[in-house]
């Protein structure tokens, strides 16, 4: 070859090293994500929208219908669990802890589940809930875009979704996320 | 940015199967759908091929077992006996599960790099590989040593 080779030249040589390590460091990112152990939740697109309208049967009250219109007029935490859910006797004495605080009305979402196993799971462990409803054939989870138990959704007294989690409520996360939005909320009306 | 390394991880994810764990209950003989004609079945095989199932993340809502799969293929059927067209079925999911729920997501800003993003790689290459032949074929090539022995 001849001479020295001209400076945009060497910036060449150096080109295949840089991808290289973008590519890296691009992996390094996938993997550091990957270990995030809430990398599988999806964001739900209904927050900040009203929560779809239901007219839902009570468990533990044969005939009667609550509304989506019932419950307006103050917040509400709506907390999907069944029977069959492992994760959801994980999060039950969270969620019984918060309950007695009386903070907001905690609404059980009783999602696919039978009717025996449901009253009788509440029986064993304690009912921390205000109402329980029931949606044996998961029609109306669609429109909550439920896809998994537990999931807890915080509705406002407009009826519009405000907060929703994934996965077993811990008393970190109502620490640190339910309890300031309902201070928010209640700041506001 | 986190969109996009987390579909970059999902779609290396989607090479390999990853087993997830089953949080949603599982219902192994859930009734099979019935179809009033080929024509409905094959609409409907062809829609659900293109929804990602919700739970499982890494597969259709053609290839889960989940039941919140099998709930949402009872719906995808409902809707498209509705009457709905194909996009409306989209759409429905896309509002209460999110833009997720497709395997090839709108065109959006949000998603630009997604779409057009393994056409740039190509035109950067192509324009990086025209630069270096550019430059070999300006520089003197060295003759060809015809004394040489090989």
């Amino acid at each position: 070859m001849t001479g020295t080779p001209s400076p945009s030249r060497s910036i060449l040589r150096w080109l295949p090293l840089g991808l290289v390590a973008l590519l890296g460091a691009l992996l390094a990112a996938g993997v550091w994500l990957s270990r995030d152990p809430g990398r599988e939740k999806l964001p739900s697109p209904l927050i900040g929208k009203p929560a779809p309208e239901f007219a839902l049967p009570v468990l533990h009250e044969a005939g009667r219908l609550v509304s989506s219109d019932d419950l307006r007029g103050a917040p509400y935490l709506l907390n999907v669990w069944g029977s069959w859910c492992p994760e959801c006797r994980v999060e039950h004495p969270v969620l019984t802890r918060f309950a007695e605080t009386k903070r907001v009305r905690v609404i059980g979402y009783n999602w696919k589940d039978e009717h025996a196993d449901a009253l009788r799971w509440l029986e064993q462990f304690g009912n921390p809930y205000w109402l329980v409803l029931v949606d044996y054939d998961g029609r109306h989870a669609i429109d909550w875009g439920i896809y998994g138990a537990p999931e807890t959704f915080l509705v406002d007294g407009d009826g519009i979704i405000r907060w929703k989690h994934v996965g077993a409520v811990t008393d970190a996360v109502i620490r640190d996320e339910l309890v300031p939005l309902l201070d928010r909320i209640e700041r506001a009306q | 940015m986190r969109v996009i390394l987390a579909s970059v991880l999902a779609l290396l994810l989607s090479l390999s199967s990853v087993a997830v764990p089953a949080l949603a209950q599982s219902n192994p003989n859930p009734a099979p759908l019935e179809f009033r004609d080929p024509a409905e079945e094959q609409r409907f095989h062809d829609l659900v091929l293109e929804l990602r199932c919700v739970m499982c993340q890494n597969q259709s809502l053609a290839d889960s077992n989940a039941q919140i799969a099998v709930d949402l293929r009872r719906e995808v059927l409902e809707l498209i006996r509705q009457g709905k067209n194909d996009a409306e079925v989209k759409e429905f999911l896309v509002a209460r599960y999110g833009e997720f729920v497709l395997y090839r997501p709108q065109v959006k800003s949000h998603t630009w790099l997604l779409w057009f993003g393994p056409a740039l790689v190509l035109l950067a290459g192509a324009i990086g590989i025209t630069i270096i032949v550019r430059r070999r074929s300006g520089n003197a090539p060295v003759p060809p040593d015809d004394s040489q022995e090989w």
